[in-house]
Order: C-alpha cells, then sequence, then structure tokens
C-alpha cells in the first residue's frame, strides 16, 4: 500500500526517540492555577465566578461568550484567589481566573457519571461536548462543539483522528494511542453518531509503527474506522495537507473541512470528547511533552490546567545544562518564551528547552534563489516573490500571490539556506492584509450608509420641494 | 501582574525555531567538490598550465569580490564560496594554454560588472561566469579559440578542430573518446564521464534538480536529430549531446539558482527555450558552439518566464476541481 501524503514539506530532524519510550507520568501541584480566559480561538469567555468564591474540580468558572468561544473550567478545588491580567505564553499578560488549590482536588457534582454513548441523541452528545469546554488539544484550540457542528451532518465523508504528529520532539499523542488508544476509538464512535455517512480515519505517520500496529489491533472489529498510514514529513499533520494525504481532496483558505466532506480532529482532542461524554469527566488535564537537549529527563506527563511551565520543569527533573531556549509546543510552529512562568492552556503540546538557538546563530544572509521554499511549500506558494511584496508594502501583490493562503507552517524558514525570515515576513504581511480588509470593508459600509442617508435626504427634499409646488399652485388657485 | 523585572529573560523568536543545515556555503562547496573530477582530468591532460590557469582564475575572482566590497565598505562575502564557484566555472570553460591574464580578467569583469555592481550575491541577471566568457570570446577570440595545443597524443593536429566543428563540417566523432576526454577542448569540458560523476554528486546531495538539464539535453538532442540533418541517427545525436559545452552547459550552468526561474513550470520552459537557442546557434550559426550564448539569453528572460508561470496555490483553480468531482463520485458510489 502507498503511503498517504502530499506535494512539498521538509523533514527537519525528528528528536522524538528523547521521550517516546517514556510512559505518561502525572503530576500534580498545590497552590496557584491560573485559567485564562482566552485559551481557544474566538470570543473570550466570560468569568461566572466572584474573588473569594470556592469552586470545585471540573467547575465552569467562566462562561463561553459567544457561538465561537469556549466555557473554561478550573481543574482544582479551592478559592478564587484573584481575577487580573496573567502572563501568557503569547508573551502577552491575559485576563485569568486565578484559583488556589486547597490540595483536594474535590470534582464538582455529577462528575463520573458513565453514560451509554449509543443511547445519546446527537444533541445530547454535542451538549456535553460544549459543557466540557473541549477545543482542539492539538494547538489551534478552535472550539470542538462548533467543528462538530458542519452545515449539513449528512455531507460529512470522513472524520479524521489526526494522530500524524508531524512537529519535531512531541510524543504525547504517540504515547495517549499506545496507552489511551481505546479511548481514541471510543471518541471516534462517539462523534460517528454524528455522522452517520462518515468513514472513520486514524492517520499516524509511517515513523510510528508501534502506534500504527496498536491501533490496528484495536479497531479490526470496527466496520467504520480504519487505520491509515502517512509518510513522515512536515507539515503532514496540518489540517489541509492530512485531507489531501487522507482523501485527495484540497480545501483552501477559505473554505472549512466540512466544505470538503471532511472534519479533522487531534486524537488528543477525541479522548477528551470520549471521557466527556461517556465518562462525565469534563476537560480539566492535558498531556504534554516535556522535552530538548537541555532538559535533564525528558518524558510525558499528565498536568492539571492551569499548572504552571515552570513547576512542571522543576517536577520533572530540571535542566541538565543552561538552556538558550524555550518553546511552548513544537519548534516549528510553537511559541518561544521568555519566561516560564506561565500557565498550561488546553492548546499547550510541549515544552522543548534547548541549549542552542538556531535563529540566534544563523543570520540572514542574501537569497541565492535556491528555489528551496519553492519547492517545500505545501501550499505551492512562492515565497521569493511574496518577500519582496511584503517587503515592498505592495499587499495586494501579496494577496495575489496568494500570500492569504499561507498557513505559517515554518516550511519555507527552514529549509532557506540564507536564514531568510520568511515565515516571519509572511506572519506580518497576513495580518496587515487582514486589518486592511477590516478597514475597507469598515469604510464600505461608511459609504454606503453615507449614501444612502444622502439618497434619503435628497428624496426628502424632492417631495418637500413638490409639496411646496403643489401648495403653491392650490394657492395660486385660490 | 506576574512579570518580575529581575527575573532572568530568554531567547525569544517568531517560529519555526529551528533551521535545516543547509547553508549557501554548503551548497558552493558542494558545487565546487562536484567540479573537480573535470578539473582533475583536465590538470591530468593539460599539465602545470591548466592548474596555474584554475588556481589564478579562482584566485582573481576571490579578490576582485574581497577589494570590492572592502572599497565599497560592504560586509565581506567570500566565505559564502560563490566566487569560488564563478572562478571554477570560467577556469573550466579555458582552452588550455591561454594566456593566465585572460581568465584572470574574465573573472575581474565577473564578479565587478556581473555580479558586485548588481547587488551581489542573489541580484545578478546573468550568470557571471557566463557573460565573462563571453566577454572573452568576443574581446580575445583567437586565445579563446586556439585549441591546438590541447589536441591528444597521435591525434590530427594540423586541422585544429575540435569535435562539435568536425561534426558541423559533416565529419565524424568518437564517443568514446568523448566520454573520456580524449579530445581537445576546453579545460573542464572535454570528458563527460567525469562531468556527469560531478553531477550525479549535486543531484545526490540535492543541490540540482533533474528537471532543467534532462529537459535542455532532451530538447537539444529533438532539434539536433530534426535539423542537424542527420536525421535521427542515434550515434550523431549522441555526439552532439556529448561535445561542445552541453553537458558541463547543462549541469553546472544551466542549473545556476541566481539566473534560473524558481518555479517548476519556469524551468521546463526555461530548458526548451536555451535547448531550442542552443540548437539554432549550432545548426544555423557561423561558430560550432552555442551552448553559452543559449544559457545567456536564457538568464535574461528567466524573470519575465518566472513571472508569467506563477504556480497554482493549494486547494485553488485546478484543486478546487479535483475536490468537487471526487466529491461527486463519493456522492453517487460511497453512500
Amino acid at each position: 500500500m502507498s503511503l498517504g501524503t502530499f506535494k512539498g514539506g521538509a523533514h527537519p530532524y525528528e528528536g522524538k526517540a528523547l521521550s517516546e519510550n517514556c510512559a505518561i507520568k502525572a503530576l500534580s501541584f498545590d497552590g496557584e492555577y491560573v485559567f485564562p480566559l482566552s485559551q481557544h480561538i474566538g470570543a473570550p469567555a466570560k468569568p461566572c465566578v466572584q474573588v473569594g468564591d470556592t469552586v470545585l474540580a471540573g467547575q465552569v468558572i467562566a462562561e463561553a461568550g459567544g457561538f465561537i468561544s469556549a466555557n473554561v473550567l478550573s481543574s482544582v478545588s479551592g478559592t478564587v484567589k484573584a481575577i487580573e491580567p496573567r502572563m501568557q505564553v503569547s508573551g502577552f499578560p491575559v485576563m485569568s481566573v486565578v484559583v488556589d488549590s486547597d490540595g483536594r482536588f474535590e470534582p464538582v457534582e455529577g462528575s463520573g457519571q458513565k453514560r451509554d454513548i449509543d443511547s445519546l441523541s446527537k444533541d445530547e452528545i454535542r451538549d456535553l461536548v460544549k459543557a466540557s469546554g473541549i477545543v482542539g488539544l492539538g494547538g489551534a484550540g478552535f472550539p470542538t462543539s462548533v467543528k462538530l457542528m458542519p452545515k449539513n451532518d449528512d455531507a460529512i465523508d470522513y472524520f479524521i483522528a489526526n494522530g500524524s504528529e508531524c512537529e519535531p520532539y512531541l510524543t504525547s499523542d504517540y504515547r495517549l494511542m499506545l496507552e489511551c488508544g481505546e479511548k481514541v476509538v471510543g471518541g471516534i464512535k462517539v462523534c460517528l453518531r454524528l455522522f452517520p455517512h462518515a468513514q472513520g480515519i486514524i492517520a499516524i505517520e509511517d515513523n510510528k509503527p508501534e502506534a500504527i500496529k496498536h491501533m490496528k489491533e484495536l479497531v479490526k472489529n470496527e466496520s467504520r474506522i480504519k487505520v491509515m498510514e502517512l509518510k513522515t514529513k512536515y507539515p503532514e499533520g496540518g489540517e489541509r495537507q492530512l485531507i489531501n494525504a487522507v482523501t485527495g481532496r484540497y480545501i483552501n483558505s477559505s473554505m472549512l473541512p466540512a466544505d470538503a466532506g471532511c472534519i479533522v480532529h487531534n486524537l488528543a482532542t477525541l479522548i477528551a470528547v470520549y471521557e466527556a461524554v461517556a465518562e462525565g469527566k469534563p476537560l480539566t488535564e492535558k498531556v504534554i511533552t516535556v522535552t530538548g537537549d537541555a532538559v535533564a529527563a525528558p518524558g510525558n506527563f499528565r498536568v492539571r490546567l492551569g499548572s504552571s511551565y515552570k513547576q512542571i520543569l522543576e517536577a520533572c527533573g530540571g535542566l541538565k545544562r543552561d538552556a538558550k531556549k524555550f518553546i511552548c509546543g513544537g519548534p516549528m510552529m510553537g511559541q518561544a518564551l521568555y519566561e516560564l512562568d506561565c500557565p498550561v492552556t488546553k492548546p499547550s503540546s510541549a515544552l522543548c528547552a534547548f541549549i542552542h538557538d538556531d535563529v540566534a546563530e544563523n543570520p540572514t544572509t542574501a537569497c541565492i534563489r535556491c528555489g528551496r521554499c519553492v519547492a517545500a511549500c505545501p501550499e505551492h506558494l512562492v515565497p521569493p516573490m511574496m518577500v519582496k511584496a511584503a517587503n515592498a508594502d505592495d499587499m495586494d501583490g501579496f494577496e495575489k500571490l496568494g500570500g492569504m493562503e499561507c498557513m505559517e507552517c515554518g516550511t519555507c524558514s527552514y529549509v532557506c539556506p540564507a536564514r531568510r525570515p520568511l515565515t516571519q515576513t509572511f506572519k506580518y504581511a497576513r495580518k496587515k492584509v487582514a486589518a486592511l480588509r477590516k478597514i475597507r470593508a469598515a469604510e464600505e459600509k461608511q459609504r454606503k450608509e453615507h449614501e444612502e442617508a444622502a439618497k434619503k435626504e435628497a428624496e426628502k427634499k424632492a417631495e418637500d420641494m413638490k409639496k411646496n409646488e403643489t401648495g403653491k399652485e392650490a394657492a395660486s388657485w385660490r | 501582574m506576574a512579570l518580575n523585572e529581575d527575573k532572568k529573560l530568554y531567547h525569544v523568536s517568531s517560529s519555526p525555531h529551528v533551521r535545516s543545515n543547509v547553508t549557501t556555503r554548503k551548497i558552493m562547496t558542494d558545487v565546487a567538490i562536484a567540479m573537480l573530477p573535470a578539473t582533475a582530468l583536465g590538470i591530468y591532460r593539460f599539465g602545470l598550465h591548466a592548474l596555474l590557469t584554475v588556481v589564478l582564475t579562482v584566485a582573481a575572482a576571490v579578490i576582485s569580490e574581497y577589494l570590492y566590497e572592502y572599497l565599497m565598505k560592504r560586509p565581506i562575502t567570500i566565505s559564502d564560496g560563490s566566487a569560488v564557484v564563478t572562478g571554477m566555472i570560467l577556469a573550466l570553460n579555458m582552452p588550455p594554454q591561454i594566456p593566465y591574464w585572460i581568465p584572470m580578467l574574465g573573472s575581474v569583469f565577473a564578479i565587478v560588472v556581473v555580479k558586485q555592481l548588481y547587488g551581489g550575491i542573489g541580484q545578478n541577471f546573468m550568470n557571471p561566469a557566463l557573460a565573462a566568457r563571453c566577454f572573452l570570446l568576443i574581446s580575445f577570440s583567437k586565445a579563446m579559440t586556439d585549441f591546438s595545443a590541447s589536441f591528444p597524443a597521435g591525434a590530427d593536429a594540423v586541422s585544429g578542430a575540435t569535435p562539435l566543428a568536425v561534426l558541423k563540417a559533416g565529419g565524424e566523432a568518437s564517443l568514446s573518446d568523448l566520454f573520456f576526454g580524449n579530445i581537445p577542448g576546453t579545460i573542464g569540458e572535454i570528458s563527460v564521464l567525469m562531468l556527469l560523476i560531478g553531477a550525479a554528486y549535486l543531484l545526490i546531495r540535492g543541490v540540482i534538480s533533474i528537471r532543467i538539464p534532462a529537459v535542455y539535453i532532451l530538447t537539444v538532442a529533438v532539434f539536433m536529430g530534426l535539423f542537424g540533418g542527420r536525421g535521427f541517427d542515434l550515434y550523431y545525436i549522441a555526439c552532439e549531446v556529448c561535445a561542445g559545452g552541453l553537458i558541463f552547459g547543462a549541469f553546472f550552468m544551466a542549473t545556476d539558482y541566481v539566473t534560473t526561474p524558481i518555479t517548476p513550470l519556469g524551468q521546463i520552459i526555461f530548458a526548451v527555450a536555451i535547448g531550442l537557442l542552443t540548437g539554432v546557434f549550432r545548426v544555423f550559426g557561423a561558430s560550432a558552439e552555442g551552448v553559452s550564448y543559449a544559457i545567456i539569453i536564457g538568464n535574461i528572460i528567466a524573470p519575465l518566464i518566472e513571472r508569467a508561470t506563477v504556480p497554482t496555490p493549494f486547494g485553488k483553480g485546478r484543486y478546487a476541481e479535483i475536490t468537487k468531482k471526487l466529491m461527486n463520485e463519493n456522492k453517487g458510489g460511497g453512500r
């Protein structure tokens, strides 16, 4: 069988050997837990507790602030200490609920309630997912309940569990497949109840043969679920590339996967769905990989949301050498941290600590037009042309070259022998185009309103004049 | 606020935070290594003069780059190795008894006029070594086309013609001589075997793709078959492909990053264009050879080709059609 894949991509150093054989260990801490109100794509949640309130583990402490938003739950029992801005991995302070743990982790009433997934209605499943505050745990943080609500349930042909874990160094999804594979299958079964025509597919890169074997064994009696092997290549697990590798279909930036009859979920998300729906366990924990050449004992750890990275790193043995760089997430798309006292949020997947800072140690030189970025771009774009347009502030040109199709995967910057900041330039340019679009839309709206008002004014004047004239005529008649 | 001012702060950067280990310098080193087999054979065949020609040409290229950048107060870039490659390509294009000052002057022209005046590495619109060779060919035609000293022992040195000229005059060439370098010619282009060893190294190392060389050589072969006057005589066509600078040009000059299109379709169009030009120059031109001029003209039209061949982004245009088709198929059978 040929392996599913896409055109382009790169092969960064995998680094997974550091932690792939380390079984998941649970870490627990006393003290303060921080729950940012915005740890998902969409509107921030609205706090529904007050300073001084007592909360339980699994209790909703902030409610979804809109359709595309998600509940925020406390992962511990204790007292609300503060509601204030706290530092995030993004490098900015974000409004957060701070809970002082009482160390007992007392669960909220009703948790642990087992349910038979086959007897639940579609609405019940969606409500449970929504109430549990589940968002995409792979890194994007898109609210899962929204993803599970396409326009037409019957039009979904493929339900894809993303187990490719193409980001270097990360091994948490791999460990989850080996240790909680049946929950992944359970999560898919729950979701397949929503989409009667969908085929469930667990997509795994071929650098994880153990996981492939294990998952194949688990689904051998499932008629609607199968395992698909993918070529190991970055970014195989990008949503658009994954859909292409599995189904041959293509989606672009203005389409949702559902428009191509597909729904993609990270497999950690599916485990959360299964636990929330079948086991009555809301999303309060997360498995993250702590790894990198500076870490004393790399491994995979189950931690409560809201724990601080600093605590986690200390608890798992700290550093063996001075680290130059800390990254939340993987080295290709993760966020560099300038301090470690930031909370674990739902989309967090790893903490990497590296002795070397590849970026600082590789100064930019002139582009030699080698075309490696063109060959590697999974979106089939031409980065050198886009950079020229962006640097010349030619945003129309940037858009024409497909700039808004860029998904900022970092492949072009990775392969560039001149170490040019390609992805970085595109991030900036894409933000600028988005802002310009907003401004233009607002101006257009204003212009239309203005026009309409002027039109009404003119109509009114014409009417008045008519009235006056008829009035005059009437007067002259008299 | 949780931010303490006295805390140690770590490096930050925008993702990605890792870089591949390929650098401009490594690429240039690979290109230089790939030219070593051909250089070695040239030196073996033509002796000390050829060795000194290579050394002096490379030295002139590197020194002129250093001096220009030093005088212009610009960052010194000689360590990226591109000047070495330029010098080597130029030297390998020289007849074996060339007076040393000619290729050295060519190096200065290549680096200062063609490369640095246009902004340095990555900015030149012509391959510097090729432009310099054309400059020297026009300026010093006699010395540049004098191959009398390069004849293998026992060969007929009186006619003074290279295999390509012999072919053009209606004569025959020996494919095995072309392959193993038993012919008169420039220092680096006499042995197809040595050039192919270097080309294989570049392909294996991923420095070049086979796209441009393959399409270029194929186009020349077809053109010579059609217009060479001897029909599709395979031996004749193979000789045409192996003679002159075609193999050297196809793998080492037409693959120059800076002066060829970066789009995949653009590279194919570029290769066809220079293939046709080479054929036209060889069949209808005054001289037997046309590779250098063909590639130079190709370099000039490369930006235009590139602009016209921007690929369709993922999921747009024809990809949307494929998606639609696949979804309709699924609707018919899958449900």
